[in-house]
């Protein structure tokens, strides 16, 4: 059986030519390659490693790059327990990665402190980065990590990008 | 074979008065010495003369609303002999100073600044007596009682801050008594309650 039906790019009547807007071409290249900073602080991070091993393979998003460099990155995965002490670290490290970034909150510690009410856990990580994606869990699945990493992709899928950047001058 | 009971006699044998009795309880030897500030002299006996190479622990005991309030506790240990001791000694509030035994066993010196990390304790002679666990300039000593739980809103610039945590009806401070639950598990001990 052979596909008769020509859809897409390859449409004769367009020749090889797409049509597209700025904003949806720039946003389908940044959210099938968000490379990931590994914030791993506590067992979430053991998760997020099984999230991008062979088993659930996070490269099937585009995201199996782990950069240990907040230069290289585009999303930060807060990965566990954020303790005052470390707290100053996880912002400078977000206040290192280069825009575009996001943030993701990974398992109940990073999103609201977690079991740990105490005097030396930040109670969320959104205290001090701003969180687009929280993951619940204690730790989360790697297929929860998986669906708020899809999650994300469908919001910088939407971002007015083009229209934020090159605002219409007037004549 | 020289029992951990025998050690604790030739202790007392040396020391006198300064030694307790040895207690007992579960095949553990404690022994307390009344004078904190020579410590440092019966650990450096208990090392040499009685074989005890490993320290495995010194910890700190909050006493809340007794005179005197710190208890210091040093876990002996003996790889040679296998046997174990614990010593004992009071601190208070005031004079909250302890001679550091850093020079006896070189692992007191991260017992020792955890110690005076989270209870407060000095050890007077201690090499770098800075805090291992909290960051420098935090001004609390969290293992106390009268810290809550839910800590204390602190900021030091550029370093760390802490703010109070959302206790929601959560974690309970147990106080032993037979009263009802409410009473049993407050919120948190309030050193102006008296509690």
């Amino acid at each position: 059986m052979t596909q008769k039906t020509e859809i897409g790019y390859n449409s004769k009547v367009e020749g090889e030519v797409i049509h597209t807007t700025v904003d949806a071409a720039v946003n389908w290249f940044r959210k099938n390659s968000m490379w990931p900073m590994p914030m791993g602080l506590a067992c979430c991070g053991i998760e997020l490693m099984a999230a991008g091993c062979s088993r659930f393979d996070i490269s099937r998003f585009g995201s199996e790059v782990m950069r240990f460099s907040p230069r290289q990155s585009d999303v930060m995965i807060v990965a566990g327990t954020v303790t005052y002490k470390m707290a100053t670290a996880v912002k400078r490290i977000y206040d290192q990665m280069v825009e575009p970034k996001w943030v993701i909150a990974m398992g109940a510690c990073a999103s609201s402190g977690g079991m740990y009410r105490s005097y030396a856990v930040l109670q969320g990580v959104d205290q001090i980065v701003p969180v687009d994606v929280y993951i619940a869990g204690c730790p989360p699945r790697p297929e929860a990590v998986l669906e708020g990493l899809m999650k994300l992709q469908g919001k910088v899928a939407k971002e007015p990008w083009a229209k934020q950047h090159f605002k219409p001058t007037a004549q | 074979m020289t029992t951990a009971a025998d050690f604790a006699m030739q202790l007392k044998a040396e020391f006198g008065e300064l030694i307790s009795e040895p207690t007992e309880f579960r095949g553990e030897i404690t022994v307390n010495i009344a004078d904190a500030s020579r410590i440092a002299e019966v650990c450096e006996f208990a090392k040499h003369e009685l074989g005890f190479d490993y320290l495995l622990d010194i910890s700190t005991l909050d006493h809340y609303g007794e005179d005197p309030r710190f208890s210091v506790v040093y876990e002996l240990s003996s790889i040679s002999h296998q046997q174990n001791l614990r010593l004992k000694t009071q601190v208070t509030e005031e004079h909250g100073e302890v001679p550091t035994v850093t020079g006896v066993w070189r692992t007191a010196d991260w017992h020792e600044r955890e110690a005076y990390d989270m209870m407060g304790v000095k050890f007077t002679g201690h090499p770098n007596l800075t805090r291992i666990l909290m960051w420098e300039g935090y001004p609390h000593f969290p293992l106390r009682k009268d810290f809550p739980l839910e800590g204390k809103p602190t900021e030091v610039p550029d370093v760390a801050f802490t703010q109070t945590a959302p206790m929601e009806g959560g974690p309970f401070v147990t106080i032993a008594s037979n009263e009802n639950t409410t009473v049993r598990e407050p919120r948190r001990r309030n050193p102006e309650d008296g509690q």
